[in-house]
């Protein structure tokens, strides 16, 4: 729903702000232009995606995955000390964040789901420090791989589209951590 | 440049004798994650053209120049290119809307521009916050979600500071 007001909205203020600048010609020419180059985009990102979507699926069926999730437990029993205590939470949740660390988003959100449910057990609708923990984690993508963003510098004319990998690494850590700490801080403070 | 070029073709070869050695089938699971590949493109595509279109209208009217000469100097106090300002106020609440600012910056600036970098260390190292948010605790019927936005938030902001800032490390400015 929120979507609808936003393309709404950009629309609107499109026309209006082409009538008052008298750039309506150009703004119809660009009406038609996006869509087109909408279709370029994605026709031009479409080989570089499937490709590292194969490698990535091949990752998977490697066994990286699971030995990622492995790796996850200690760093979770600090994290979520709770939901740890249960072995199948615990294997929810690590299953959970190796899929995104190989930008599996279809494999990763059923196990985070799964963890989720469990750690709202009993907690009556209300989020539980964990939980919200949880979700923080999630929605601070952390990817070893940027998968997507590479092949849309790929389709721009990118020669080393993964030039970037340092830079997103770097900045997806800072993320993450300023989201566990906000998540503290507010932990404290949050008193409803 | 020499190491760069080398990880794609390393990568693949190192991990296609691993998974030979591991007696997976590499052809099957490779088709079989491209096609996922594809179905991804086909579901995004129909996004894309409906955010470009309103996108190109919005940039080509003006208003994408006042929109962002407005909040610029928020913006340079952070160290995040004004030019992004779109992508700040849609990865919230759209991956593909996203994804469409983030194409036109990039195709518009070019790829190894410091803009279209930026523009793409921002979405590698941000979600779509609402949806994600949504799903999950929709998914384990929480009706009150605390925190979890405000803190979600905070690590989007600090991702976008963060990328600016990571390519100015890593690439020069």
């Amino acid at each position: 729903m929120a979507m609808a007001w936003v393309w709404t909205i950009l629309v609107g203020i499109s026309v209006v702000y082409g009538i008052v600048q008298g750039t309506l010609p150009a703004v119809s020419r660009a009406a038609m232009e996006g869509a087109a180059s909408a279709v370029e985009l994605a026709v031009g990102m479409a080989g570089a995606l499937c490709l590292w979507s194969g490698v990535m699926e091949l990752m998977d069926r490697c066994g990286l995955a699971a030995a990622l999730a492995r790796l996850f437990h200690p760093l979770l029993r600090l994290l979520l000390p709770r939901a740890s205590r249960d072995s199948e939470t615990l294997a929810a949740v690590s299953a959970n964040l190796s899929a995104n660390l190989l930008g599996l988003g279809n494999a990763a959100t059923p196990p985070g789901i799964r963890a989720a449910q469990a750690m709202a057990r009993g907690c009556d609708g209300t989020a539980s420090d964990e939980l919200c923990r949880l979700v923080v984690l999630n929605t601070a993508s952390i990817q070893l791989l940027p998968t997507t963003v590479a092949s849309l510098r790929s389709a721009c004319g990118c020669a080393a589209p993964f030039d970037i990998l340092p830079a997103v690494w770097l900045s997806s850590v800072l993320s993450v951590g300023a989201g566990l700490l906000a998540a503290r801080l507010l932990s404290r403070l949050w008193r409803w | 440049m020499a190491l760069t070029s080398l990880v794609v073709p390393l990568l693949l070869a190192i991990l296609g004798g691993y998974a030979l050695w591991k007696k997976v089938d590499v052809y099957g699971a490779l088709t079989a994650g491209a096609g996922e590949g594809l179905s991804m493109i086909v579901r995004i595509l129909p996004s894309l053209v409906a955010l470009l279109t309103a996108v190109s209208m919005f940039r080509s009217s003006g208003a994408m120049d006042a929109l962002t000469g407005l909040v610029s100097p928020v913006l340079e106090k952070l160290g995040i290119p004004p030019e992004t300002t779109a992508i700040l106020l849609v990865r919230p609440l759209s991956g593909s809307g996203a994804l469409a600012v983030a194409g036109e910056l990039i195709a518009r600036h070019g790829p190894d521009s410091y803009v279209g970098r930026v523009a793409a260390v921002m979405m590698g190292c941000t979600e779509t916050t609402f949806y994600t948010v949504a799903v999950y605790f929709g998914a384990a019927g929480i009706r009150r979600s605390r925190y979890t936005i405000p803190a979600a938030l905070a690590a989007d902001l600090t991702g976008f500071v963060a990328a600016a800032l990571a390519v100015r490390l890593f690439f020069g400015p």
